[in-house]
């Protein structure tokens, strides 16, 4: 069996945006990444002491994989089939096969960990990474990674066990694509409903580990750490959320950067002068993480020494939840 | 930041297989996307993970060198993971992985288990019993 769909490969920042805008590209709808993840409201903000990687709390600076996903299926009312096959990896290559023979570019997740084409120092078992499945020539599959800039390959074998991956999110051969066609897509509501979460999220959620709050409470833990637990380890905690702001396919500074990419596409769509001018703030700030992530960075160089630059970095994270506050107060006041 | 300001510093994270899109301003205001190597803070932050997992590679790696751990131990570090994580590749509970680890049990596991380990592990399993593989493992 071979057959190459006529499906273009878009690189994007961010696999499950990059996934989405390229399976609708391929239905005739022509939606950035930036627009897709402000539709799907995937600016967020958590630092969570209590949950833990490898002994590191975890700070996001997006929502759970799958949220933009199904927000993004709800707000433009595409229909999308969804399939697990738990226990049956023939079932699920064959499931994909069928898919592939009838012409429709089927979407899967993954684990990275044995992903072969992905560079050493990417290689992590993170288990909700987002391809597409466009092809199969020769016993080889076609795959459409945001990640990659060209289209990659995996062999049958390669492909059955990133998609059957263990441990957090396990894929269990989970695979979807788009039902029909879409139509009536009502795109100024959608990118209304899109902001108007991102507002609200950022500013309401009454616990502190959320949003602007959450930036705050990162900020007192930050402060803490030196004195807490030793240079090394301070340095290991707060390495790991510049890693979470910059490693793993933000765009740049947490996703603020891409926000106000989306922002300016938004005021043009909207026909709304506010949200060009709340994209240039949102620039701003994302420079403010930037320079926080230097900061950062000059204490992980020095990682074995006593450190006074914590203090400097709560201070930074202080400025920017100050301003961040203010700026999702505008932003839900520029489209009422 | 500026389209022409987003920074190009290489320490080869990506190895030369992508580059990554990153959001910058372009000179006449509008977004766009620039592809970057990398960033040293970032590069920083990544490398500063990579010497801590190294770390207690090179740490387990003696403790299996000295009879203290089995092979399993190694290269369930190895591939960064932590029992938990092995035992839902065994399809076993964490209890047996864990016993597993300790040299007493591992040389009396069944070819059959074994052989599901040195998979895992992409290895086979006269590769996984080889003690000596591992001192010069990388």
């Amino acid at each position: 069996m071979d057959i190459k769909l006529d499906f273009e490969h878009k690189q994007s920042a961010h696999c499950e945006n990059g996934v989405v805008s390229n399976l609708l590209r391929f239905y005739g709808i022509e939606l950035s990444e930036p627009m897709i993840f402000g539709i799907g409201s995937g600016l967020f903000f958590s630092h969570m002491p209590f949950l833990k990687i490898d002994g590191i709390p975890v700070t996001s600076f997006r929502p759970l994989p799958g949220v933009i996903f199904s927000r993004i299926s709800k707000r433009l009312n595409i229909k999308f089939i969804r399939r697990k096959y738990r226990r049956n990896p023939q079932k699920a290559m064959l499931a994909l096969d069928r898919n592939l023979e009838k012409g429709i570019p089927t979407g899967m997740l993954v684990g990275v960990y044995h992903l072969s084409y992905f560079p050493d120092p990417y290689r992590f078992h993170f288990n909700a990474h987002n391809i597409v499945v466009n092809g199969k020539k020769n016993g080889k599959y076609s795959i459409s990674d945001p990640i990659m800039e060209d289209f990659a390959e995996l062999t049958s074998k390669e492909l059955t066990r990133v998609r059957y991956a263990k441990g957090t999110f396990a894929p269990k051969g989970h695979m979807y694509w788009v039902k029909e066609k879409p139509k009536d897509i009502n795109l100024e509501e959608a990118i209304k409903k899109g902001i108007r979460q991102t507002g609200k999220n950022m500013l309401t959620i009454p616990i502190n580990m959320f949003g602007v709050k959450g930036i705050r409470f990162m900020a007192k833990k930050v402060r803490a750490y030196p004195g807490k637990l030793g240079p090394k380890k301070a340095a290991l905690f707060t390495g790991q959320i510049v890693r979470a702001q910059e490693e793993i396919g933000t765009g740049g500074a947490g996703f603020r950067f891409m926000y106000a990419a989306f922002l300016q596409e938004a005021a043009q769509a909207l026909n709304n002068q506010k949200l060009f001018d709340l994209s240039k703030d949102m620039t701003a700030i994302g420079d403010m993480w930037r320079e926080y992530a230097i900061i950062t960075g000059r204490i992980v160089k020095n990682r074995n020494k006593a450190d006074e630059s914590y203090d400097l970095a709560a201070d930074q994270l202080l400025k920017i939840a100050d301003k961040e506050e203010d700026f999702y107060k505008s932003l839900l006041a520029s489209i009422k | 930041m500026k389209a022409k300001e987003v920074p190009q510093d290489d320490a080869d994270m990506m190895r030369g297989i992508f580059r990554e899109p990153v959001y910058s301003v372009d000179e006449k205001g509008n977004y766009t996307t620039v592809r970057s190597v990398g960033w040293d803070p970032k590069n920083e932050v990544m490398q500063q993970a990579w010497d801590n997992i190294n770390e207690k590679i090179e740490a387990v790696r003696q403790k299996v060198l000295t009879g203290k751990l089995s092979p399993i131990a190694f290269y369930m570090e190895k591939q960064i993971m932590d029992t938990g994580l092995l035992a839902k590749y065994m399809g076993l509970w964490r209890w047996k992985v864990k016993r597993h680890l300790k040299p007493k049990y591992f040389n009396r596991l069944s070819d059959d288990i074994l052989q599901r380990y040195a998979e895992i592990f992409d290895l086979t399993s006269a590769e996984l019993k080889n003690i000596d593989k591992i001192k010069s493992e990388e």
